[in-house]
């Protein structure tokens, strides 16, 4: 380890709570820019998608019980199943398999 | 008094809120012990941070023990929502909301409290959103020290099973979405692949580059080529009412 976690740890607050007031101090009429607007609004989507594959396959001890898990968990939002429940069957079902593999 | 009872009912309203957060964050502690953070590293950076995605990007950054200014990056591009989010907070302000109070409740904002806030009859009283704050952030935070905690204590196949629930968060969070708008679902899909490529290409390897570098790297590619091919209308609005939904 060369650099402190605790930096870490205060730049990411600093980072981030700057960003949520800049807009409401600075900012007060409405971004019109097509762009801009349009990018905002893919970047929570894209990056929780980066971030879950296929880093979901490393966080398990078996990588075929992490993807199988994926899958599952698609299919079940697909469905309409909300965040905690979907959670809750990708655990049930890493577990389940664990067992076995 | 009119603030006391906004603070009354955002208190109200938070509970739900304060309950699913404990149960996240239980799992992103999970992750914060397998990035080295101590439990009181994890309590004050979940207090003071409150970001599902943010946070998780940053303890992976720990754990690659990347430079400080990626650590920048990352908490820029995985909390770019709460900037669009503020900016349609600002909206509901009356005119002469104090800057303190700006401030004030632009720090509390995360998914779920903008959802709520946004819904707030007529201009936002801050008492509302500070109390959904109140009560919600002690959960997260607690939650975050508790996975620590329990990281080192619970089974290892326990463990590597509840390593998934965030994963689980996520995938709840993109689907839905995906299956309204084609465009999203695409840009989701070319998130997979590209990153599943990413991770196993010799380039990126000889580069050096850490996972969440990459992460944001795809992420300003992916988005500026989705919003170049398939801008989008009126999107706040969009987001708002689907955070609403998620609400109730």
């Amino acid at each position: 380890m060369t650099h402190s976690t605790w930096i870490y740890i205060i730049l990411m607050i600093l980072t981030t709570n700057f960003i949520r007031i800049i807009p409401l101090t600075l900012i007060r009429s409405e971004i019109k820019n097509r762009f801009i607007v349009s990018f905002l609004y893919y970047v929570p989507y894209v990056t929780l998608a980066v971030m879950t594959f296929p880093a979901i396959t490393e966080a398990t001890d078996s990588p075929l019980a992490g993807l199988i898990a994926l899958f599952s968990g698609i299919i079940a939002a697909w469905m309409g199943l909300s965040l905690f429940p979907v959670s809750v069957l990708c655990c049930l079902i890493v577990f389940i398999l664990e067992l076995f593999i | 008094m009119e603030n006391r009872i906004a603070l009354k009912k955002g208190l109200r309203d938070g509970i739900p809120i304060a309950l699913g957060y404990f149960a996240v964050a239980f799992s992103l502690g999970f992750m914060a012990k397998k990035c080295s953070l101590s439990p009181i590293q994890g309590f004050i950076g979940s207090f003071f941070t409150r970001a599902s995605a943010g946070e998780y990007g940053v303890y992976t950054l720990v754990l690659q023990d990347a430079g400080y200014l990626s650590v920048v990056a990352m908490s820029l591009i995985t909390n770019l929502r709460y900037l669009l989010m503020s900016t349609a907070l600002s909206q509901k302000f009356s005119k002469n909301t104090s800057l303190f109070k700006r401030i004030l409740t632009g720090c509390c904002v995360t998914d779920e409290i903008f959802g709520i806030s946004i819904a707030y009859p007529g201009y936002l009283n801050p008492y509302y959103t500070y109390g959904a704050f109140l009560i919600s952030t002690p959960m997260w935070a607690l939650g975050t020290t508790m996975g620590i905690i329990a990281g080192s204590v619970l089974p290892a196949r326990i463990v590597s099973a509840l390593s998934v629930a965030l994963y689980g968060m996520f995938i709840a969070i993109i689907i839905p979405p995906s299956k309204k708008n084609k465009a999203v679902l695409i840009a989701v899909a070319s998130s997979f692949i590209l990153s599943y490529v990413a991770r196993n290409s010799e380039t990126v390897k000889k580069l050096q580059l850490s996972s969440g570098t990459v992460t944001i790297l795809l992420t300003i590619f992916i988005s500026a080529l989705a919003a170049l091919i398939k801008p989008i209308d009126n999107t706040p609005k969009n987001d708002n009412e689907e955070n609403r939904k998620e609400q109730k």
